[in-house]
């Protein structure tokens, strides 16, 4: 189990609120984690930071993955777990933008890890990252159409002819 | 024990049977079906019990699992089909060499079962046409065991003409299979 440690968290939202003014919109402990929401802007810079800084040191990404909430007005997210090894200490960085603008800058020139995850992103979400060696679906097939994890997305498929509303006494 | 098979329609005499080709064929045939498995789920697991000692396959003749696809009649399809998965299981199908038979077991290969979704196939029958068709989720042993007996049945009427005849041409063109 981690445990929170209140100052280490104010310690690290003074330093990016320092380093980057205006970018941290917003920071609160969930459930036993610091997450920390911030504007797209600089994500790729911010990353770099926690990455190089010579007392944090977020050098591994545990996961990458997206969000879409269909009522906001920057309704597709991206969270990323970062994991300071040396610290023990384990960071939500979360941060959206607008449907018709789904770009976000590719991490992988940091984490090779976010290579696969970004992929699968963008296979689920419909979120493009800007800079990806090989952005591709990686999980459904090449010839899906739509992004399966998206709220709009119909469940059922859509090519079953049996289940009509008579099956269901609709 | 030893079971025999009926005898086919013929003349009878001392020392000697006569029969069609087709007939002769047919009992041939229906009564040595190499099985392919393949096994993707749940069903598979039934499929092991029905090949194991208690409910044993091999009283029908088709104890010899054939891995390859070259070397086997029947295309046992037991378990989901992923969308991804299908252009595989084509595949597989395509490779087998005439004449071939296709069970599909349980709801998901023949439906796609409960996994009314995105990634599942809805039914094996959408990419390559299916003989017998065993209902269930999982089916349990003895309903396997029937389907391979009306399978059986498929294979000892078939007539000897039907894989060169236009339907036949037809139906394979259907699935875009050549």
């Amino acid at each position: 189990m981690f445990e929170v440690n209140a100052d280490r968290d104010q310690r690290l939202i003074t330093l990016l609120e320092g380093q980057f003014p205006g970018m941290v919109l917003q920071h609160e402990v969930l459930l036993d984690m610091l997450c920390i929401t911030v504007s797209k802007d600089k994500i790729n810079e911010m990353l770099q930071f926690l990455y190089d800084h010579k007392e944090l040191r977020f050098t591994f990404l545990t996961s990458l993955c997206g969000m879409h909430y269909p009522d906001d007005a920057l309704q597709l997210g991206l969270v990323y777990h970062l994991h300071s090894l040396s610290n023990n200490y384990r960071i939500r960085l979360k941060t959206a933008t607008a449907l018709d603008d789904p770009h976000f800058p590719t991490a992988t020139n940091i984490f090779m890890t976010a290579n696969w995850m970004e992929r699968e992103t963008y296979d689920f979400f419909g979120i493009l990252f800007d800079g990806h060696p090989n952005l591709k679906r990686i999980l459904n097939v090449d010839d899906f159409e739509g992004f399966p994890m998206r709220k709009d997305f119909r469940l059922e498929d859509q090519s079953r002819e049996d289940k009509n509303d008579a099956m269901f006494g609709r | 024990m030893v079971n025999f098979d009926k005898l086919p329609d013929g003349h009878i005499g001392t020392g000697f049977f006569a029969t069609s080709f087709e007939q002769a064929i047919g009992l041939a045939r229906k009564n040595s079906l190499w099985p392919l498995p393949f096994a993707t789920s749940c069903c598979g697991i039934e499929f092991m019990a029905t090949m194991g000692a208690h409910y044993d396959l091999a009283r029908f003749g088709s104890e010899r699992l054939s891995f390859s696809p070259r070397q086997s009649d029947l295309l046992m399809v037991m378990g989901t089909i992923a969308k991804k998965m299908a252009p595989v299981l084509k595949e597989v199908y395509i490779q087998m060499a005439e004449p071939k038979w296709v069970l599909s077991v349980g709801a998901c290969a023949s439906s796609g079962g409960i996994f009314d979704t995105y990634s599942v196939l809805q039914g094996i029958d959408r990419i390559i046409p299916v003989d017998v068709y065993v209902p269930g989720c999982p089916p349990r042993p003895e309903q396997i065991i029937d389907g391979i007996l009306k399978i059986q049945e498929l294979v000892g009427n078939e007539g000897l003409r039907r894989r060169y005849s236009p339907e036949y041409e037809h139906l394979q063109a259907k699935y875009n299979i050549e």
